[in-house]
């Protein structure tokens, strides 16, 4: 079991959501985040002084997935986020340990779907 | 000392004051001295309601801009306050220094060819010519900023500043020449047909939303309103509680929009206000029942819509129609309103964020219309002229309001088209995606509304 977790442009969300679907991953969380990494800050003005933004706005998916959907599900994510431009994020896959689910108390692959 | 007594005291000494000017021979008895000063009087209670009513119809601007900023993204928000500042700011200089001559001088039979600037006023006691220019004004402010709302989210900035001046300079003053030239100095083929349009639902209302039809034609469709199978997709307004407080800023307003429209100080501002605020009860029921039929709930923003709606659609008959009348007409506005915006979205697959085409344009040129029909002047006791079909005036006045719903559109849409195409070819009319998907605030104007806050849109 693995938690696959994303951070991508937030105008990419509903093209990453479809290539998803497509791929038989219907479960995720989502999050909104700041975040920054080699893409540049913007300038904003008021009132005559400058400043400069440095976290950009970004969205943070966590999607739990059996061994067999990892690679599936991260082809996926590329596929809708991806524009070739700086700033489309990134996918950490990290190790899950337990997964239950609340309401019928099931463990492990079963829970995860 | 008693009322009377006082009004005897005050005249004494007016008429003492007069005989020291050296009117001796003129002043007999009370008589000429009285008429002169109860006209005075009755001439200075028109300029204030005049000027009062005005101050009101400059404060719909801010129901305008609440209305918009609610109904759009909060990532807009700055773009669309800054929009709405500048369409009356810049609409009240060009206004000033064009559109007042050519819609209230002196005719050449299109337009008018005098009185720019406001010239020929000094000293004036009645001051009238002062007055009647701060009416116009604002409500010349009221037609230029409808089109903000349809262009809201993806027009930039520079074109919009150019659009504000041609409105106020040109488009907007020629068909008022048309219709309310005969107000001052000038007169107009519409008002000598008979064309009713007491407050302006088509001179004002209809014009804007015309124009506003051209511009969101032109600009196209937000990015993400339409699918990829063309299927109309909601964006949400951010603030729907700031939505509901411009309409009712804007319903406070046109109190001073319709029954300021008699610039007279008498009982029939009473009479105005009542169809006015009839109509608009009548178009928020009347949309709220619709919605709830149509869409399972009562919805909030056609509600809101549909008062705006019975308000433009009283505002050509709010003089001439009987209190049933006005109540009827603003139920069918509230029916219409929410008919009409389904089928622009839908339909013609215009993007509309507010409901700007049929708040204004379309409900504007039902409530011209609904003059030849619901006109009840024998029944008012206020003279015949105009009578609508439905009070026995036969068919010739809705024919002239006919003319006039058409003449509107041509002349708004039309010009409207060439407008926007020019300024989309020369300064550029829509922003790029980039800036649009990230906010024009921050791409036009350097700054958020709502600093501090986390803004997240995703679509």
């Amino acid at each position: 079991m693995r938690l696959v977790i994303a951070y991508i442009q937030p105008e990419r969300l509903n093209d990453v959501k479809q290539a998803l679907y497509k791929a038989k991953v219907h479960k995720m969380s989502v999050t909104n985040a700041l975040g920054c990494g080699q893409q540049m800050g913007y300038h904003e003005s008021y009132r005559g002084v400058d400043m400069e933004v440095n976290l950009l706005k970004k969205v943070r998916l966590e999607i739990a997935v059996n061994e067999t959907y990892v690679q599936p599900t991260i082809d996926a994510i590329v596929a809708g986020a991806k524009t070739g431009q700086i700033g489309d994020g990134k996918i950490f896959v990290v190790a899950l340990e337990r997964c239950v689910r609340i309401r019928t108390g099931e463990e492990g692959h079963e829970a995860i779907g | 000392m008693n009322r009377w007594q006082i009004r005897r005291l005050l005249l004494a000494v007016v008429v003492l004051g007069f005989g020291s000017v050296g009117w001796g021979a003129e002043v007999s008895a009370d008589g000429p001295s009285a008429a002169a000063l109860v006209e005075s009087l009755e001439t200075n209670l028109n300029v204030v309601w005049t000027c009062v009513a005005a101050f009101l119809v400059f404060f719909m601007q801010a129901g305008f801009a609440m209305v918009e900023a609610g109904f759009t993204r909060a990532k807009n928000a700055v773009n669309i306050v800054m929009k709405n500042l500048m369409d009356f700011s810049i609409g009240t200089l060009a206004f000033f220094l064009l559109g007042y001559g050519l819609m209230f001088g002196e005719t050449n039979g299109l337009f008018g060819t005098t009185d720019f600037l406001v010239r020929g006023v000094l000293g004036s006691a009645e001051h009238w010519d002062y007055t009647f220019l701060i009416f116009q004004t604002v409500f010349a402010g009221t037609a230029a900023t409808i089109v903000s709302g349809a262009m809201a989210g993806r027009t930039k900035f520079r074109g919009y500043l150019c659009y504000s001046v041609f409105i106020c300079a040109l488009i907007y003053p020629v068909f008022g020449s048309w219709a309310w030239g005969g107000l001052l100095h000038g007169g107009g083929w519409l008002e000598r047909l008979g064309f009713v349009d007491f407050a302006g639902s088509t001179v004002v209302h209809s014009i804007g939303g015309w124009l506003a039809l051209a511009g969101a034609i032109v600009l196209g469709p937000r990015i993400g309103k339409y699918g990829p199978d063309g299927k109309a997709r909601a964006i949400p307004g951010h603030n729907i509680t700031l939505a509901a407080l411009g309409v009712f800023i804007l319903w406070f307003g046109w109190f001073g929009f319709n029954p300021g429209s008699t610039t007279a100080g008498n009982g029939e501002i009473g009479r105005v206000a009542v169809t006015t605020n009839l109509s608009a009860a009548a178009g928020a029921v009347l949309a709220m029942v619709i919605s709830w039929m149509l869409f399972r709930k009562p919805d909030a923003s056609m509600s809101l819509n549909g008062a705006l709606a019975g308000l433009v659609a009283i505002t050509a008959g709010c003089y001439t129609v009987t209190p049933v009348g006005a109540m009827l007409i603003g139920a069918v506005a509230g029916v219409l309103v929410v008919v009409s915006v389904v089928f622009v979205d839908r339909v013609l697959k215009v993007d509309d964020p507010v409901g700007a085409v049929s708040v204004h344009g379309v409900c504007g040129a039902f409530g011209t219309l609904a003059c030849g029909l619901f006109n009840a002047e024998a029944a008012l006791g206020i003279g015949q002229a105009s009578t609508g079909l439905f009070y026995g005036g036969g068919v010739r006045q809705l024919g002239v309001q006919l003319a006039g719903v058409g003449a509107g559109f041509a002349w708004a849409f039309v010009l409207g088209l060439v407008l926007f195409v020019a300024i989309k070819k020369t300064v550029g009319l829509r922003a790029s995606a980039e800036e649009e998907v990230k906010g024009l605030d921050i791409g036009e104007h350097g700054m958020e509304a709502y600093a501090g806050f986390q803004v997240f849109t995703t679509q």
